[in-house]
Parts: structure tokens; sequence; C-alpha cells
């Protein structure tokens, strides 16, 4: 409050005054004006929320996107992110501990030690996702599941859907690619690689369209519905491998017969075989685009975002939520058995116990880092997945344990919705750093 | 005691809603708070409960400053409020709402259950205002939970009383026992603070009445000498048509049918009883009521978005049964749905999207399942201009307009269709003068284009100033249409329950 | 407004289709429990291992008339859910078939051998332990409107820390501080993100176990596996409670515990005793219902939602001290094993009450202690399978086919004031 003292008015004043309306307040304004000044006020709240329109042309959304306040945040986050992975770099590195253990007496020696594990840690994390052809080929192979996995988060997204699931969806589609992989014999290619992707997608559809139907006709949330599906599939996943069905039979280890060549992504640069990058990432682009158009450019997507954004008024207008609910979910749970399917067949050509590896749970990050957005999306795939190879590179290189990967990312999801603290840190003053929200309670 | 604002200020992004107020509430005085929805009424109470922070100006209690840091503060200097939404937890009984923050505790702060109820028993006693102390508030009907409502301000013996639109939910009968009320608190000595945008009522009530436009005090008025016209004029900065002109309804065939028609609740509960309304084309058919008796599944019910439990509801010969909401909308039937912001727009899409809202997958703003978006663009453009929605752009987002410009944008694209129903569900709620107007004189040509309207509102003046004929809702049963003109107290006393044949002295059929 | 009471409509259809849930168990029960036991009898053994003072002896069942009998109360049961009905007790009545199945499977899978029930029964209890502190965790914090989904990340926190303190200091009591410790640290930051800078509950709770579990994976492997000293905690050993213990059946079940357990059991009285008897359990109830009623009488919504979240972070921190200070006695990686999804489950299946967490619980402590028993029994059936139980159960619940749940009105909503 203002310490500022406005003068007392003298007691009762007013009563003078009363039943004197027309001697009271300001001239009325002109219609003109009040017209003015109305659309002045929608300006100035339309300009908290930087939306971009669904018919923005490519270049309109790439402008908004680098323009807008999210690109800030999204740095930063990274930023702040690698900077508090230095840290747990440092702390974890005997050396520096041991230095530590004399800081008094020499504190630069933590220092030099700190610095020098830090420096060597993350310079192999940028040589081994850039650091050349061979390098850029397994930043790509990380990000193919990647991309797909990041959409089956996206898509639901849109429709005010929080898809945990895609960990299961992941584990549905890589099972069913890999079963039609090897059981099947004798097929050419041309058929059998898109029959064994179909039935990994399929899959991974029905996988998530379980989630969206109990959604759709009981509230059941979805977000506790996929947390449970993810615990189920992982347990009949590794049950059915140490069955007869898929286990190799000269193995007593769960592990299962390998895919047929004809359903193997070929190598797209055939000719240098260390290099694994696979159609799978074409297969991949080519879905991206796809969800592009039905998120949107078309009609269902259309119905998907208004139900996202308000189911009650998309009920209103005639739409079906629950028929949005079950597409988003099995649009999603589609992209993560494209995603299990690109791994089975693209690279790991048979199937283990814990194949998945999290990368469902990677899909989070990479919707919420694209921001729920196609593109976005995509581009962030390709970010985790550098980060990703050459984490495994650090691994190799300086012995920096690859989880340190998943807790920058960790680290970025959480700088990324809650944008205040990112506000906090830098200072920065940005009233329009709105925060993701996406859950709205267990439904009941 | 005596309330002092001096020139309080607080600043929202895009508007100031409240701009320098001062405000005097006299000891034992009702003081009438006037103005029109957005005026900054309720955000100057907020700031008074606590709620809000003001940005500049001060409070003083009986000459005291005051500060407030949070409702507790408030609570303390002797201010209680009675919210326009209820702040009550459904699933705690009445006692537990009222004691809450104030209970009475014994070992292992045990709460003592016994004693808040037979205190609040007590107190209910002592003011009037009967209550079960162990009843859960959410079983209670709205006039009780508002009962509930003052017992908390008065447990915590509140000696200044805000009450925020008491009346919305309340029959006029109701009204005037809750005015007893408020007198019987005034005469100890303890001021009221009454806030309403109805005239009638301020003119009933109030000792004082003060006029905020547009977050500025632009007057102070005696009501004993001020007339409902020059206090419409004060409260909205030039002078206001308070009634609306109409041509005669030159009625033609029935376009809704609607027969011994029944809705349940998601419980099974029995919210509307064998309806029968039957609506021309070219007339406006108006249903009064309080809020809660049965009108909002009405409404739902005849536009397909709730089920028909029993008896049949047609339009231009079509039955509802069995058609789903968008066959309804698309063959011909426009809804202006009572709550804009949940049901009518989407926030977050843009003033385009939400003009092709109801008609997103139909030729030409979509072709072989994707969007259009010229032909969505034009339509748009088109329509900002024929019904004056006041925006930056087509792009901008629905949710950054002022309500009133929410509120024509559903009117546009409800109306601007071929329909042969339109049912508008509280059509002007939370809008401003200027767009009530405006909305109104559209009611009124779709009439004259030959549209049955069906208007559903709980604002008695706006029922009796557009209807051509009048129906009451009371406990989920209509009584009516009755023709117009009909006197406000008869339609007032028939929301209260009343017979009508009791009322209009005219037995309709057979009984008594 | 007139209000009939539930459709019976509703009801008869939730009731039919119990029924045919009673008749798949009856199914089950006839076709497989009946038909193909390993043996003839199945014993039970009623006393604990260690000796005790009365003993019983063991309880003797020839399998088939056994499966027969139960499945006879199963076919009455069903009968009834078709014609009647069970009217209010239909949710019960399902349990006792689960009961009663259950019991049919034990005789089946103990057929031609032994089991233990003291040891099924005490192991239930002990693996219930942290999935019912868990649940306490997501009840108080759910009943002041935040979602705790990091409930596991909570129980690795809490391992890992009560792991290595304990190893520093040999001493288990301040080991289980040091979980405490973490646990409370991850709430803190759930509090923070989600109150502070209203960030969302669910990403930020999914986001902390992704945190927690590469931070404590790193560690393990970066710092742990290189120093092996730092992990080799002083656990907590059982105590034999004097004379309640020797209580033949309930005594080794119940009093034979360690500390974690006993804790546990008072941890869920004491919970829902303040929950919901006291006036601090009113006002965090109010905050988690309504939060503006709350703030308008004056009560400190963001304070009470930060007391809850860190009072559950203490319950979560010990829950998952029990891994390292109790059960296992080491740490390992991702070692909780999805177990704060269980107990988030059990306290959705609790219906956000600390007893009902309890209950569930104990139901799914008894799943995961049942494959490993049967196991030993060298059972032919897949305990892959079996663990799956809760995750089904859960979804049954939210689905609504036991009854509506009902969570905390603003459960998940940031509260902001203007």
């Amino acid at each position: 409050m203002s310490d500022q003292q406005p003068p007392q008015p003298p007691p009762g004043d007013d009563d003078a005054d009363a039943g004197r309306p027309e001697d009271a307040g300001p001239v009325a304004v002109t219609e003109a004006e009040l017209a003015q000044a109305e659309i002045e006020a929608a300006k100035e709240r339309a300009a908290d929320t930087a939306a971009v329109t669904l018919d923005a042309t490519f270049s309109q959304r790439l402008i908004a996107a680098l323009t807008g306040t999210s690109v800030t945040v999204t740095i930063l986050a990274f930023v702040s992110a690698l900077v508090i992975g230095a840290f747990i770099i440092a702390v974890s590195e005997d050396a520096v501990r041991e230095a530590l253990g004399y800081f008094f007496a020499r504190p630069t020696d933590a220092f030099r030690t700190g610095f020098d594990a830090v420096g060597s840690a993350y310079l192999a994390l940028l040589q081994g996702s850039l650091g050349g052809v061979p390098q850029v080929s397994e930043t790509l192979v990380s990000s193919t599941p990647l991309i797909l996995t990041g959409l089956a988060v996206a898509v639901p997204l849109r429709a005010g859907l929080f898809n945990i699931g895609a960990e299961g969806q992941f584990v549905a589609g890589g099972m069913v690619a890999g079963l039609v992989g090897f059981a099947i014999t004798g097929l050419p290619m041309v058929v059998h690689l898109p029959l064994a992707l179909a039935a990994g997608i399929a899959a991974g559809a029905a996988y998530g369209w379980v989630p969206g139907v109990l959604k759709a006709r009981t509230g059941a949330h979805e977000v506790i519905s996929t947390i449970m599906l993810n615990n189920i599939g992982l347990l009949v996943s590794g049950y059915l491998i140490s069955t007869t069905l898929f286990r190799r039979p000269d193995r007593a280890d769960p592990i299962s017969r390998s895919v047929e060549e004809s359903a193997r992504f070929p190598r797209l640069i055939w000719w240098e075989p260390s290099l694994r990058v696979n159609a799978s990432l074409l297969v991949a682009l080519a879905l991206a685009v796809a969800i592009f158009w039905l998120v949107e450019r078309s009609t269902r997507g259309f119905e998907l975002n208004a139900v996202g954004m308000n189911p009650r008024a998309a009920t209103a207008a005639g739409m079906s939520p629950g028929r949005s609910v079950i597409l988003a979910m099995t649009t999603g749970g589609a992209m993560a058995g494209a995603a299990g399917a690109a791994v089975i067949l693209g690279l790991q050509y048979r199937l283990t116990i814990g194949f998945s590896a999290g990368l469902g749970f990677d899909g989070i990050t990479v919707a919420l880092l694209g921001r729920g957005r196609i593109g976005g999306t995509v581009a962030a795939g390709v970010l985790i997945g550098a980060l990703k190879a050459g984490g495994r590179n650090m691994q190799a290189q300086t012995g920096t344990s690859l989880e340190l990967a998943l807790v920058i990312q960790a680290l970025i999801i959480v700088f990324i919705a809650a944008p205040g603290l990112v506000r906090a840190i830098f200072r920065i003053k940005a009233e329009d750093l709105a925060t993701t929200q996406v859950s709205k309670g267990w439904g009941g | 005691m005596r309330l002092e604002l001096q020139a309080i200020t607080k600043r929202f992004p895009g508007v100031v809603a409240n701009d320098a107020v001062d405000l005097v509430v006299e000891s034992g005085e009702v003081h009438g708070l006037l103005g029109e929805n957005g005026a900054g009424k309720s955000t100057l109470m907020n700031i008074l409960y606590g709620l809000y922070g003001a940005d500049e100006g001060q409070i003083l209690v009986d000459g005291q400053r005051l500060e407030l840091d949070d409702p507790g503060d408030a609570i303390d200097a002797g201010i209680g409020m009675v919210h326009q939404h209820f702040m009550l937890v459904p699933v705690f009984t009445v006692a537990e709402n009222i004691v809450l923050g104030v209970e009475h505790t014994r070992r292992l702060g045990k709460l003592d259950r016994a004693r808040a109820s037979t205190e609040v028993a007590a107190l209910a006693e002592r003011s009037g205002l009967p209550v079960d102390p162990d009843a859960l508030v959410e079983d209670l009907p709205v006039g009780i939970q508002q009962r509930v409502e003052i017992l908390k301000a008065l447990y915590r013996d509140a000696r200044l009383l805000i009450l925020d639109e008491p009346t919305a939910v309340l029959t006029p009968q109701e009204a005037d026992d809750l005015f007893d009320a408020i007198r019987a608190f005034t005469a100890e000595g303890r001021s009221v603070i009454f806030i309403s945008h109805k005239l009638r009522e301020h003119r009933a009530i109030a000792d004082r009445i003060s006029v905020l436009r547009r977050g500025r005090i632009v007057g102070t008025a005696d009501p004993r000498t001020t007339s409902e016209q020059e206090l419409a004029n004060l409260m909205v900065g030039r002078p206001v048509e308070l009634s609306v002109s109409k041509p005669a309804a030159t009625a033609g065939d029935a376009v809704l049918a609607v027969a011994g028609l029944g809705v349940e609740n998601a419980l099974g509960g029995r919210v509307v009883e064998d309806v029968d309304l039957t609506i021309h084309a070219g007339e406006i058919v108006a249903v009064a009521g309080v809020e809660g008796n049965g009108q909002s599944p009405l409404v739902r019910a005849i536009t397909g978005l709730q089920d028909i439990a029993e008896g049949t509801v047609h339009i231009a010969g079509r039955a509802v049964k069995g058609a789903t909401r968008k066959q309804v909308l698309r063959d011909g039937t426009g809804h202006v749905p009572e709550d804009r912001g949940s049901e009518g727009l989407v926030a977050d899409f843009s003033v385009a999207e939400n003009l092709v809202l109801n008609l997103w997958d139909a030729e030409p703003f979509a072709r072989r399942g994707t969007l259009q978006f010229a032909a969505i663009n034009a339509h748009a453009r088109e329509l900002v201009d024929a019904y004056d929605i006041r925006t930056p752009s087509i792009a901008t987002t629905a949710g950054s307009l002022s309500g009133g410009n929410q509120q024509k944008l559903v009117v546009a694209r409800e109306f601007d269709r071929p329909i042969d129903l339109l049912v508008a569900s509280q059509p002007t709620r939370g809008v401003d003068v200027g767009s009530i107007e405006y909305i109104h004189t559209q009611l009124v040509a779709k009439r004259d284009e030959g549209t049955a309207v069906l208007l559903v509102s709980s604002e008695l003046d706006e029922v009796l100033a557009l209807a051509d004929r009048v129906a009451v809702m009371f406990h989920g049963r209509l009584v009516g249409p009755f023709d117009t003109p009909i006197s406000k107290e008869a339609v007032g006393r028939m929301m209260a329950g009343a017979d009508p044949a009791e009322v209009l002295g005219t037995p309709p059929g057979g009984d008594t | 407004m007139s209000q009939t009471m539930t459709a019976p409509a509703g009801q008869r259809r939730r009731e039919r289709r119990f029924g045919i849930f009673s008749l798949l168990v009856l199914a089950i029960m006839l076709g497989v429990f009946a038909t193909s036991a390993r043996g003839e009898q199945a014993t039970f053994v009623l006393n604990d291992a260690r000796g005790q003072l009365f003993e019983l002896p063991n309880l003797v069942v020839t399998v088939v008339p056994a499966v027969l009998v139960l499945s006879a109360v199963v076919a009455v049961i069903a009968y009834r859910q078709f014609t009647t009905g069970f009217g209010s007790k239909a949710v019960i009545v399902v349990g006792v078939v689960a009961l009663l199945f259950v019991m049919a499977f034990l005789t089946w899978a103990a057929a031609g051998g032994q089991l233990s029930v003291v040891g099924l029964l005490r192991g239930s209890l002990a693996r219930a332990t942290p999935i019912a502190l868990g649940g306490l965790a997501g009840v108080v914090c759910e009943r002041a409107g935040v979602i705790n989904i990091a409930i596991e990340g909570q129980f690795l926190a809490g391992a890992f820390t009560a792991a290595v303190v304990s190893s520093l200091a040999s001493d288990p009591w301040i080991g289980l501080l040091g979980g405490i410790g973490a646990g409370v640290l991850v709430a803190f930051m759930l509090a923070g993100l989600t109150i502070r800078f209203k960030a969302d509950q669910i990403v930020v709770g999914v986001v902390l176990i992704v945190f927690a579990t590469g931070v404590t994976s790193f560690l393990n492997t970066q710092v742990l596996s290189g120093n092996p000293e730092l992990n080799s905690p002083t656990r907590f050993t059982a105590i034999a409670i004097p004379v309640l213990s020797e209580i033949p059946l309930i005594g080794p079940v119940l009093f034979r515990q360690s500390m974690l357990v006993f804790g546990m059991l008072f941890a869920v009285g004491a919970l829902h005793y303040a929950l919901f008897k006291t006036r601090w359990g009113l006002r965090l109830r109010s905050v988690g219902e309504h939060p503006k009623a709350a703030d308008t009488v004056g009560i400190n919504v963001l304070a009470t939602r930060y007391k809850a979240v860190l009072l559950g972070g203490v319950f979560a921190g010990i829950g998952g001290a029990w891994w390292t200070l109790d059960a296992v006695g080491q740490f390992s990686r991702e070692m909780t094993g999805g177990r704060g999804f269980i107990a988030l489950a059990a306290m959705l299946v609790g219906r956000y009450s600390p007893v009902g967490a309890f209950g569930a619980a104990l139901i799914f402590g008894f799943s995961d202690q049942i494959a490993t028993s049967l196991q030993l029994l060298r059972v032919p059936v897949p305990s892959d399978l079996l663990l799956t139980a809760p995750y089904l159960v859960t979804i049954l619940v939210v689905a609504g086919l036991m009854g509506r749940l009902r969570p905390p009105a603003a459960n998940g909503k940031p509260y902001t004031k203007e």
C-alpha cells in the first residue's frame, strides 16, 4: 500500500450532495471511445497469452517460437540444468572430494579438479553427439524413438490428457512387432517389414486405447490408469519373453529369438556398416508430418484441441469429448508403439527384459520441452537424442555415469514446468510465462 | 462500526479495477454499492476483506488505520462477508463450516463437535435463521446455504457485513426475508454493505447508495429522493432505456413442442417433472424462476445436451430424443448457454475459431476433413463487423475480450445461421449495459424474422421486458406460459411456488 | 428440489456385474483348483519357525473337499447377487468372494506341501509397511489439495540416504533421520515448485521421480560402487514384544516385527485420528476441498499445503528407509521397483483415508508376499502375472467399478489469491 495520505473528507460532506447524481462523476464517454478502450484492454490481455492460431504457417510458427519468451525459458532451462549437472559431476568425482578434505588449506585444488572433471565430461558429451559423422548418426539413432514417444505424449497433451503410459505402449508395440518379425518367416521385405511395423503400431494403439476408453466411459484418470498399465505391461512382457513363444530355444535366460532379416529396417548409409542410422528415422519423420496434419489442420484436430482446452464448450458445440479422448490416446499409443517397433526392428532385433529402457518416460521430457507442439516435439526429440548419444560417449570416455543424462533431463523439465523458477533465478521480467497445466485432479 | 475507505486503487492487466475509491459506511447504516458488471464492486470488497491487496490507499475502522494482509485480519477487525459464490465446503457439515478457523478444541487438538453444534443451533435460533447444524452443506438448497454463510459471519461477531449480490439466488419473497434480517442486524448498531446491480433492491433496503462506474465512485445518492431512472443513468454514465421497444408478436406455427418432459440428474433424481411447453414461430416465451429450479436441465434436455428421461421434445417436427447434440444444432437450433466461460466458448481459441465452433466440420469451413482457414477467417471478419464484436483482430484469443464482447461473439455464432428455434439462457449475465441493450435488440430482431425464441432468465425485469408469454419454473415444474402483461408481483409469487390460480385469480383449469 | 435416491437400475446392473465376477471366480475354483491339485492334502503351519510358548497343531486339510466347500459358498453368493442383491453391502461381499478365492488358491497351492501361514502373514505386513507409509504420504498431500505422484522418488531418495547415513553413523536411527531428511527434501521440491511456482503437480511429480532415480542411480554407480563402506548400513532388527508376541498366530505376525513396522502402525492410527478428529485435520481438509473458503476464514492455504507436503515427505522417507534399514540392508539401483506407484494405488483404493490406504497396502503386501512364497513352493504360477494384481485392482477402482471415487475437490489445482 502507498504511504501517501489523501486529505480527509470532512464528515458528512456527501449528505448535501446526495440525490444530485448529475454533478457527480466524469462526463459520459462516447460510444466510439468506449469501443476503442475495450479493444485496447483486450489487446493488453491478449499480450499475456502468446498463442499461435491453428492456421499459422510454418514461418509464422517459427518466428513466434523464436521471439516468444518460451525459447528464452527453454534455453535458460537447458543452461540451468547443465550447471546443476556440472555441480553433481564435480561432487561425485573422487578427486574432488579428496580435495574438499583439505579445502581450507588449498581451496584451488577442489575448484581445479572440479572444473577439470566437468570440462572433460561435457566435452565428451558434446563430441559424442555432434563430433563427426558417426556421432551424428548415433544422435539420430537415439532421436528416432524419442521423436515418436514425444509425439505419443504430445498428442494427448493437446486433448488435455497426460499420457504417462508411453512406456507401456512402447513395450506393447515392441513385443508385437518383434513377434511378427521372428515368428513369420519367408516373406519378402516389402511385405514383412511394413507388416511388423503395422503390427507394432496397432499394438501400441490398442494399449493406448484402453486408458482412453476408461477415461471416456468411466472418467478414470488417465495418469493413474496409464501408470498401472505401464507396470502391467512390463510384468507381462517379462513373463512372455521367458515363455517358449518368445524365448530363444538355445538360451535359458529371458531373451527372445531374433527378428528375421526381412523385417529389419535397412540402414540408411548401407556402405558404412558401423553407422546405425536406419530407415525408421524416415518413418518417424513421416509420422510426425501426418500428426501435424491431424492436430493442426484437420477437423478431428480442431475437435481434439477444443476438447483439450474446454471440454464442456466442446460438448455444447456438438463435439464428442469422449471420441476425442479416445482418438488422442489411441493415436498417442500408436506413436509409442511405432517407437517400440522402430527400436526392435531397427536396432536391437530381439526382445530382452526391460528393452524399453525408459524411452517412453523420456517422451514426457520431449513433449514438454516441445511444449506439446508437433514441430517443437520433433526438435526436442533430436535434442534429447543428442544428450543420450553424448551421454554414452561421456560414460565411455570419462567414466561419468550415463544416469547423469537422466538428471539433466529431469532438471530441464523442472525449469520448463515452472517458468517462475527461471524468472526468479535470472530475474527476468516476463509476465507472460504461462505454466503448463495439464492435470485437473483425479477425475472421479 | 464506522468504516472508511480512502483512495483505494487496484490495477489488473488491461484494467484499473478501482481508481482512487473513497467510501464511508456509518454505524447502523445499510450502504448500497451499485454498479454494472465489471464496475469493480467485487474487487473493492475483496480488498476490504483482505483477499486482494490494494495498490494504493488505506482503510480506517472507527478512525483506526487497518492493515489487511489476509481475511483473518478482516475478521479480527469485525468485518464479515457473504460471497456471491458461497465459501462453504460442500462435504463438511453446517457446524463444521461455521466454526472453521475458530474451532474449540479439547485435549490433543480434538475438535469439540458437540459444542460447535449446540452453539450453532443457539446462534441460528437467536438470529432467526434456522438451520440444522449437522446437515451436510451439499445437501442443502442454495437459500439455506446462504443462511449458513450469514451465520458464519455472525458467529465471528461481525460488526460490518458485506453482502455480495445476495438476492441472485432468492425469490423476491425470500429476498424480503433477507431484508428483515438485515434490518434486525443494523438495529444493533452494526453496518451492512449491500452490493447489487438491481436498482429496485437498493431502493428497498439501502440508507445510502454509492454508485461505482468503471472503477470510480461517480456519486452517492439517497434512495428516498433518487428515482430508478436517475440511478440507472448514473450507473451507466449516459441515459439508459430501461424498457425494450418491440412491436407486437405475430406468432406462427408451433416450432418447439415439449410434452410431459421429465429429466433426471446424475444421481437419478428428478429435476424436471412433467413439463409441457409450446413455442410458436415469431414469439418469445420466457421462463422465469430462481436459479436451480430445473431451468438448466430443461434447456439442456431441449437442446440435446442431456438425456430425456420421460416425455418428448420436438423441434420443427423433429424429435430431439435419440438425436445427438450436433444433429440438434445443425438441424436449426441456436443455443446461447447460460455460462459462456465454461460452455459458450473456448477461451484459448481465437475469435475466428470460436465463431465456427459449432460448424467446424461443415462446408465451407472444412473440406475432406481439412480445415479451410480462408473461409473461416472470411466468416469471422464478416461477423465481427455485423455484430460489433470489439476485438483487436480475429486472431485474438476469445478469453481476452471483455465479458460483453465474449457474449456478443456467442450471440453472433448462434444467431447468424438459419435456425427455427433459439434458446437463450441468461443471455445478459455478467454483461455491461451497452451489450445488454444490444443483445435484447438482437433477440427481438430474431423473433421478428420468425424464429421461435425460448428465453430463460433469473432477471425478472429482463423476462418482463422481452417476453410475449411468461412461464415460471419452481421445483422442476413449469406453470404457464401466461400472456403478457403480467404483474411482477404475480410472477414473483409463482417463483416462490404459489398456485397460479390463486395469484392470477382466474382458474386456468378445473381445480380450485 | 425433489432428490430421489440412486436409481435402483444402476445398482442392479452393478450387482449383476459383481455376480459375473463371482461366476468367474467359481469357474477357476472348480475348473482349476478342484481338478489339478498336486497332492491330496495341504498343510498349513500356524507356528513361528523360531518357536513360541504355545504351539498350535498344523492345520491339515484335504484339498478337493475344501475347495468344493468354498466353491459352494461362492455359488450361493453369486445366486443372491443375481437375484435379490446385497444392497449397500455389495462391495463388501465382493471382498468376501475375493477372500474365499484366495483361500481356495492357497489350499490348491499348498497341496502336497507345507505353507507357513505365519510367515505369509508376517511377510505381508512387512511388505505392506513401505506401501502403507507411501499411501499416508499421498493421503496427507492430496487431502490438502496437492497431488503427490512422486512417492516413488521419495522412496528412492529415502532409501539411498538412509543407507549412506546409517553406514556412516553405524546407527539405524540416525540413518532413519537421513531417510526422512531425503524424503522431506524431495517433498520440499514438490511443494516449492507446485505451490510457490504453480507448476503442474503431475508433471512435477513425474519429473521428481526421474530426478530421484537419476541422482540415486548416478551416485550409486559413481560413488557407492567404489566405496562399499558407504553402502553397508546398520539395520533395524526384529523386536519381539514380551507377552504379546507369544499369543498364538497373532503374536508372531503382529508383535515380532521391526521398529519400522510398529512405527507404520502407529502412524496410520495417528494420521487417521488427526485428519478426521482434530482441528488440524479439519483445516487441512478444508484447504483441499475449497481453498478459497479456507482462506476467507483466515486459514493460510499455502502454509497448510507446504506443511502437509513436507509431512508427507516424512512418511515417504521412512517408507524408503524400510528397504535399506530393514528389508534388504543395502542400496541398489531402482531397488524400490515401482512400489511408490503401488503406494499411490493404495491411497486411491483406500479412498484417501489412512486406514483405507493401510488396508489396501495389506492386500498389495499380501500379493507381493504370495508371489515369493509360491516360488518357494514351486507352484507353477508365473509370479510376474500375480504381481499385476495391485495394478489391475487399481484400474478397476479408478474406473468406478467399485463405487464412485471422490477425490478432494481442489486436488491438483494451484491456489492463487488474485
